[in-house]
């Protein structure tokens, strides 16, 4: 009987350390959409810039890379969290 | 940990280090903290050697300190604060190649460990910041029109800054600091997590007569090319954020 508890926890165990593997997952890549959309939208209108007016890519350049920093602020959150979810 | 059925070791064996000199005092030394005494070594030795023999041709260590103090003024001081942020000029060129050193050492041979991925020191920089940046904000504008500025921005319909003053206030105290350092510490986790998963794979497949055994190896070396940028634009952006945070409490929005 007690042998058969035991395997039993064990068992729970196991699964809830499944369980937090899956969490892990799919909590990064739910946390990865927004900000690949977000950091493509910024890119994009940079380079759209720069490819009408040369002469500021510089500026256009240096906000870009600001931009980006800014959004993949979310991403790199949502990364924490995935480490910290590892069984 | 079991990936694509290999033994992966534990996210844990590839951020901890033994300490291995003044065990058990509070000045334990690890490989992380030997990282950070060699990226300030570096860092001071570069513009000691630099300044120590002044020439109108410049010459090694001359020509990368100026390349840098130039990149430093001309990408990053005036494109966000302007002419009146020269003076931040020392602190953020040091800032700058401080953090790209100890970045670099995650490509560096039989070191190939990022410092920056272990939380202390970020964490510290970004605390620095955080007080400069404060400082700076109630030197230039005085206490009352500095956090005025900082919590009521102008164009914001009256009723909205019930909203607006509570998520500013976290922001200026709170989530700038937390973002700075998070940003810079996750990048490098990221980094070399990255780079130990292709290591893993192509040590297991090396020798064997699997032909797309090349392919993790070959992704290895782009990943470590694509490495070297990531250090250098962690350390960019580190800094240009410094400046951008500096130069909006200097100069209030209107």
């Amino acid at each position: 009987m007690l042998a058969l508890i035991s395997t039993i926890l064990a068992q729970i165990d196991q699964a809830e350390s499944g369980l937090s593997a899956i969490g892990a997952g799919l909590g990064y890549g739910l946390a990865a959409i927004g900000p690949g959309v977000g950091i493509g939208i910024v890119v994009g209108n940079a380079i759209t810039a720069m490819a009408r007016q040369p002469e500021s890519a510089g500026v256009a350049r240096t906000t870009m890379f600001l931009g980006i920093a800014f959004t993949e602020a979310l991403a790199l959150i949502g990364f924490v969290v995935f480490i910290l979810l590892l069984p | 940990m079991n990936v694509f059925a290999l033994d992966f070791p534990p996210v844990s064996h590839l951020f901890v280090w033994p300490d291995f000199l003044f065990t058990d005092t509070p000045v334990a030394l690890n490989k992380t903290g030997l990282i950070y005494i060699a990226a300030l070594l570096l860092t001071a030795g570069l513009f000691w050697a630099a300044g120590r023999r002044r020439s109108l041709v410049p010459t090694g260590a001359q020509t990368v300190a100026e390349v840098g103090i130039d990149f430093v003024e001309n990408s990053i001081i005036m494109q966000t604060i302007g002419p009146d942020g020269r003076r931040y000029l020392p602190f953020l060129t040091t800032l700058f190649f401080f953090v790209f050193f100890s970045n670099i050492f995650e490509v560096v041979p039989f070191i190939q460990f990022p410092a920056n991925s272990r939380m202390a020191i970020p964490l510290a920089l970004a605390l620095v910041v955080w007080a400069i940046y404060h400082v700076v904000g109630i030197r230039a504008q005085g206490f009352y029109h500095y956090f005025k500025g900082a919590l009521f921005p102008p164009g914001v319909p009256k009723a909205l800054y019930i909203l607006v003053a509570p998520i500013e206030l976290l922001q200026i105290l709170l989530i700038r600091p937390l973002s700075l350092a998070i940003r810079l510490w996750a990048n490098m986790v990221a980094g070399h997590l990255l780079l130990v998963t292709f290591a893993v794979l192509s040590a297991a497949l090396w020798g064997t007569l699997y032909v797309p055994a090349v392919l993790p190896f070959a992704a290895l070396i782009l990943l470590t090319a694509f490495e070297i940028f990531v250090s250098a634009l962690q350390a960019f952006i580190f800094t240009i954020l410094t400046a951008v945070y500096i130069g909006g409490s200097l100069h209030p929005e209107h």
